[in-house]
């Protein structure tokens, strides 16, 4: 079975912040907003800043799951010439900054055009963990399944509050990292609320033995981390971190992550 | 053990097809599938859906030959298959009354669409006021704005219409639109998607629910002619009205089938969405098939006049189609479009949807290479009343100044001035134009 022999990068850093402290923050940049550089310096502010585990965004023109803010930030992206060899690049950049384990989130068909395995072999090279695919799930993903159990990358599939229990297991079972937890039903955006049907998955999770599960979509203040943070092993912040790196720049971005990991102290 | 083409379930298509979707979404997907599965052996739910087509669609639609046209078609025999003539003023109400009153098993009270067109968009409208649900339909900001009396058709049936202004502002984004609604909305909505395209099961539940079109053309030209066509030819955007033409004629081996895409400026330009012609495999709006993209998977804008056809992708069945060489997909231009749109308003008396003409210019030069009394049965997938407008300033033939004239009238109605007032006075004179125009005498075709 997967997962058992990897050691993941993702797994054990989450395992560390969930030792040290109430479990780990997540914080999610698009590659190549506003620029790639200013992306790259965000991602490496963001770590500065208690960020545990970094995901990168890679900008696509027709991203599904994404609301207002992150899609406006990557059509930014994506009209200043982003190419997914930036996300090669940036990881790289990253990694020899800051030592947080890096994540890219993407679509699938940028990775299917790429070539699955010469994908999961570059990110290997550029120092990369894996992927979050918000497209791609279990039994639509063999090939991805493969790469990253020859590749020994992360792989992060999401479960929601409408998945059934089998589904649930399936996540779980071939998820490499964590399971992404969707808390309500829609897209990326900051909510006031988050829904108290993720507190419910994340036990139904539990139940079908996660130990790793991070819940993201409408998180965006450090209260709603330690909220998150009662239950699920980690928090996953986006549509606020991009605002704040469109609306401040990069110290605008860095300021908001220490508030955010204010969430995470126990 | 013999294979027929036409058996295909899905969810794939030889290497296209199957499921690219989030998460949140594969609940209701799967819901669907058991849902429509149970409804296809059901005899009540087919009962009811052939009574809508009998008594509210107005099927069957009747075929019309088109022997004037056919002169410049190298003297084929060229058949019209008459969907234009269904109510709302496509093909598009079939598949809508299908989902709708699946929607309805389903227990759910909204129906959300995307539209180009605003074909689909008009049908799902009409289906959703008809069974007394309410309707969201997201429309790109462009195509509301080439297909404005759709939209106002729209809002006429009660129907909500979002303007997208996202990435393109056309059919593919207004997809993206509506499924992000669905992802947030599942529970009471039901998406009626309005093409072949999409994740499992929408490719084959809307084909199937658009194969009555070629079934009832299959008998029909049986009945007319004592034999089977030479060629079927349709349109291909997403590829629905095609679909439904060819599929059931997938096993007559000596039926040619052409689809024919757009082309717009032209496919040695950037400026066409000729997907099978141009494109390359890839996954987009849940599933896999042909489509136009850059080298690093990211979709590219596509370009056709007609706002139907303007869609970067095109349904698995047809890549599948074109993958096993069953039917042919070809390229025709705007001008070539518009070209055969006149000439079927000419010689016919039909104004055709801009989508349909390009089927209509396909067979021109289709119909001279298979040479005198071959017979083409062509899908005349809509009527032109929407694109009035585009065709009339296309060739020139729109009084604009009593257009613009109508236009100041009514927003300075709006504001409440005097009649009396000189400058109303006239624009009243012009008025008298635009009525004429209204009335469709303005337009000298």
């Amino acid at each position: 079975m997967s997962g058992t022999t990897i050691v993941s990068p993702v797994g054990t850093r989450i395992a560390r912040a969930k030792r040290d402290r109430a479990g780990a923050l997540i914080g999610y940049l698009p590659v190549g907003f506003p620029t790639l550089e200013q992306s790259i310096d965000a991602a490496v502010a963001l770590v500065e800043n208690g960020v545990d585990v970094l995901e990168l965004g890679l900008p696509y023109t027709d991203p599904v799951m994404d609301g207002p803010v992150i899609q406006r930030a990557t059509q930014t992206a994506l009209e200043n010439g982003f190419r997914l060899r930036d996300a090669f690049t940036a990881v790289e950049a990253i990694r020899s900054r800051v030592d947080a384990p890096i994540l890219l989130m993407t679509y699938w068909n940028p990775v299917v055009q790429y070539g699955v395995d010469r994908f999961a072999d570059d990110l290997v090279s550029a120092g990369g963990a894996g992927l979050i695919t918000p497209d791609l799930t279990v039994d639509s993903g063999a090939p991805w399944l493969a790469a990253s159990d020859r590749t020994g990358l992360d792989r992060v599939f999401l479960a929601a509050p409408t998945s059934t229990g089998e589904r649930l297991e399936l996540a779980v079972t071939n998820s490499r990292g964590f399971v992404y937890v969707v808390s309500t039903m829609g897209v990326t955006g900051a909510r006031s609320d988050v829904d108290a049907s993720a507190r419910t998955l994340v036990d139904r999770l539990r139940a079908v033995g996660s130990t790793s599960a991070c819940v993201g979509i409408g998180i965006s203040t450090g209260e709603q981390v330690a909220e998150v943070l009662e239950y699920a092993d980690g928090a996953i912040v986006g549509s606020a971190l991009v605002r704040a790196l469109s609306e401040d720049g990069v110290q605008g971005a860095a300021k908001v992550a220490a508030s955010l990991a204010v969430g995470t102290r126990r | 053990m013999t294979t027929h083409l036409r058996d295909e379930q899905g969810p794939f298509f030889g290497e296209f097809g199957g499921r690219f979707m989030p998460e949140s979404l594969i609940a209701a997907l799967d819901e669907i599938a058991a849902a429509y599965d149970e409804a296809k052996n059901d005899p009540a739910f087919a009962a009811e859906l052939t009574e809508l087509h009998r008594s509210y669609t107005g099927r069957p639609s009747i075929l019309t030959e088109a022997p004037r046209f056919a002169r410049h078609a190298g003297d084929a025999r060229i058949i019209l298959k008459r969907e234009d003539l269904n109510h709302t003023g496509s093909h598009k109400i079939n598949n809508v009354l299908g989902q709708a009153l699946l929607a309805r098993r389903l227990g759910k009270t909204r129906l959300i669409a995307e539209t180009g067109a605003g074909q689909h968009g008009v049908a799902t409208a009409t289906a959703a006021a008809l069974m007394g649900m309410s309707c969201v339909v997201y429309m790109g900001e462009v195509d509301t704005e080439r297909q404005a009396l759709n939209v106002a058709r729209m809002r006429l049936l009660g129907a909500e219409v979002v303007p997208v202004t996202t990435g393109t502002r056309t059919l593919k984004d207004a997809l993206n639109e509506a499924f992000r609604d669905w992802v947030a909305n599942v529970e009471d909505t039901h998406y009626v998607l309005g093409t072949v395209a999409g994740p499992h099961p929408f490719p084959v539940m809307v084909r199937d629910f658009h194969k009555i079109i070629g079934e009832e053309a299959r008998q029909q030209v049986l009945d007319l002619t004592g034999a089977l066509p030479d060629a079927v030819i349709a349109c291909v955007g997403g590829g629905s009205n095609a679909i439904g033409i060819f599929h059931a004629f997938l096993d007559d081996p000596d039926v040619t089938l052409i689809g024919y895409e757009a082309a717009g400026d032209g496919v040695d330009t950037l400026r066409h969405a000729a997907t099978i012609t141009m494109g390359r495999p890839g996954v987009l709006h849940g599933s896999r098939s042909m489509m136009l993209q850059d080298e690093d998977g990211q979709t590219s804008d596509s370009h056709s006049i007609s706002a139907g056809l303007d869609y970067p992708g095109v349904g698995p069945e047809h890549a599948w189609l074109a993958s096993i060489g069953r039917a042919q997909y070809l390229p025709i231009t705007d001008t070539e479009a518009m070209a055969a749109f006149r000439l079927l308003c000419e010689t016919e008396g039909i104004i055709p949807a801009i989508e349909s003409a390009h089927a209509l210019a396909g067979a021109l030069t289709l119909g001279r290479e298979l040479g005198p009394c071959k017979v083409i049965l062509i899908n005349l997938s809509g009527r032109g009343d929407k694109d009035v407008e585009t065709a009339a300033r296309y060739f020139g033939v729109l009084d604009e100044v009593a257009l613009v004239a109508t236009e100041l009238e009514a927003s300075s109605l709006e504001a409440g001035e005097l009649a009396s007032d000189a400058l109303t006075d006239e624009l009243h004179a012009g008025s008298g134009e635009a009525a004429e125009l209204a009335s469709g005498r303005g337009v000298q075709l």
